[in-house]
């Protein structure tokens, strides 16, 4: 009789902390996500603002510097359930803006142009990096709360369930390539 | 910043994955940033400063071939006190997934972790078995490169998760700006690699090479590499094997001058690359590349653009594209101009800045790497 009973309390401790175990993988993994998104809306908004900065610096043609001051503008005031949308958009009139090469080599031609340049360069190019590890986060994360053990013990507690950010960061070729 | 660089396998034996983690940590430090490398190494082998013995590498059999790891609490110890001791605002594993030193670290750090995996290879049961060991201890990287598509390709079948690509770097400058030999000159084909290694592809090489001698008189064959010179001419005509001349093991400045001196690199490899730095090198100093057409290998040649490729394993082919090339100059040039500028893309200074962003990347609003009591034990788990 007791001893049934010194094993059930070995078993129970035991689950325990292997429980109190993945309770924290899982609370590292939220952390993790929680760090990424920042740092990936830190990206997006650093990518706005050069945008934004280029527009209306005047090294553009008018037309151009529309398109990108729109584009920029609506990334930046985008509300969360638009933000993605808003943010493939500055993707495309990025893309079509400095499609061609030339187009780049005008920015740098301007007085404080390299720099400008170099700025959306680096900014374009870390958007899609940010977002990967962003979603790579939240991947690890979906699969282990989909794990019956937490589920059951609901061991997440009221964390809402993590969401990927989707959105098209194809950055311009014209910037992303730097041969030379 | 100050940036720790794990490397999963010994410092005292040469290999692609060491060699890239001492160009990262020196091109690093020329930038001002504090590197602590923390590798296996023999008592008594000389380390360059920045590098922190982890104590010597045990050789076990592992994954096919004999690797010397690192693992056991003793070097779990001393992976702890390195990461105290160096407060890193990031730590880079590479290789997290071979039961060594990158996988100790995994386990005993929290923090930013950025993790580069090298190599591919096809889904093991090991690495199935393996998955739910593994799974904790790589669910703490915040940041994944894969150094090829097709390491990429891999990591994304046996772990799932996503990285980004970011290639192997090479002082370009280095080669291309070293002094051809005349003696090396003058039709003549190159090859880089452990002579007795089949998978690097030298009996494919030596199949096609009569064809190629014969058709083209004036041409030689220089190898440098590794390996018994007697067995690997021993299914050649014997009057064509002097036209084959061995080098041997050849210093860092000689294989450039080498590169340099060819008129056609052949890499014939046939199986087990995932990257092929030896084809950007051979870019770098422009020399023609003509390579085995695995998949590593198309990506780094640009799928063809950027030099020639031949079905894997086919002598003939290999030995049409050869003689063609041979006796093609302008074809030649073409190849060189075009490696030349494509290979920038892997030169340091375009490596080094990806690498860079993404340590910032990580590190935005993030503490420093620490141990992570967590994994201190049962009393630590519960609190007392």
């Amino acid at each position: 009789m007791t001893e049934t009973l010194i094993w059930t309390v070995v078993a129970l401790i035991l689950i325990g902390v292997y429980l109190s175990w993945t309770a924290g993988r899982l609370d590292r993994l939220h952390s993790r996500i929680d760090a990424a998104r920042a740092a990936l809306d830190a990206q997006l908004l650093r990518r706005a603002s050069v945008t934004q900065e280029l527009a209306t610096s005047g090294v553009l043609d008018p037309a151009a510097s529309i398109v990108l001051y729109e584009a920029a503008h609506a990334a930046r005031q985008a509300e969360e359930d638009h933000r993605e949308v808003a943010e493939s958009e500055l993707s495309q009139a990025l893309r079509a803006v400095f499609g061609e090469p030339e187009q780049v080599e005008l920015v740098r031609q301007a007085p404080g142009g390299p720099e400008a340049a170099e700025e959306l360069a680096a900014a374009v190019r870390r958007v899609p990096m940010a977002r990967r590890f962003h979603n790579d986060a939240v991947r690890a994360a979906r699969a282990l709360r989909r794990h019956r053990k937490v589920r059951w013990f609901r061991l997440a507690g009221h964390a809402p369930f993590p969401l990927a950010f989707e959105m098209d960061d194809e950055p311009p070729v014209a910037l992303a390539d730097r041969p030379a | 910043m100050r940036i720790g660089i794990v490397c999963p396998y010994s410092w005292d034996v040469p290999g692609g994955v060491q060699f890239h983690i001492r160009d990262l940590a020196e091109h690093l430090i020329r930038l001002g940033h504090e590197v602590s490398v923390l590798a296996p190494a023999d008592e008594d082998t000389p380390l360059p400063p920045y590098v922190v013995s982890a104590g010597r590498a045990v050789p076990v059999p592992y994954n096919g071939s004999v690797a010397r790891l690192n693992f056991g609490f003793l070097s779990a110890a001393r992976v702890r006190r390195w990461l105290h001791d160096g407060t890193f605002d990031v730590v880079h594993i590479h290789e997290p997934t071979s039961p060594s030193l990158g996988l100790l670290t995994c386990w005993a750090a929290q923090g930013p972790i950025v993790a580069t995996f090298h190599t591919s290879n096809p889904r093991s049961r090991a690495m199935i078995a393996a998955y739910p060991i593994l799974q904790p201890a790589l669910e703490k990287i915040s940041a994944r490169i894969a150094v090829s598509e097709y390491a990429r390709r891999t990591l994304v079948e046996h772990l799932g998760g996503d990285a980004v690509l970011i290639p192997n770097g090479v002082d370009v400058d280095f080669f291309a700006r070293a002094e051809p030999k005349k003696e090396w000159q003058g039709e003549t084909l190159g090859f880089i690699g452990r002579i007795d290694e089949p998978r690097k592809g030298l009996p494919v090489l030596m199949r096609a090479l009569p064809r190629i001698l014969t058709e083209r008189p004036g041409a030689r064959l220089l190898v440098a590499g590794r390996g018994d010179e007697e067995e690997a001419v021993a299914s050649l005509p014997a009057e064509m094997r002097s036209r084959v001349e061995f080098l041997g093991m050849v210093s860092d400045e000689d294989k450039a001058r080498l590169l340099r001196s060819v008129d056609v690199y052949v890499a014939p490899n046939t199986g087990g690359e995932s990257f092929g730095i030896i084809l950007v090198e051979a870019m770098s100093a422009g020399a023609p590349v003509l390579a085995a057409d695995l998949d590593a290998f198309a990506q780094v040649l640009d799928q063809g653009g950027a030099g020639e490729l031949f079905a894997n394993e086919d002598a003939d082919a290999l030995a049409d594209a050869a003689i063609r090339l041979l006796g093609d100059e302008a074809r030649r040039a073409e190849l060189s101009a075009r490696g030349s500028s494509h290979v920038r893309r892997f030169d340091w200074s375009t490596v080094g800045a990806d690498i860079l962003a993404v340590y910032e990347t990580v590190t935005d609003g993030a503490a420093a790497v620490d141990t992570d009591e967590r994994v201190g034990g049962l009393r630590a788990r519960l609190g007392l």
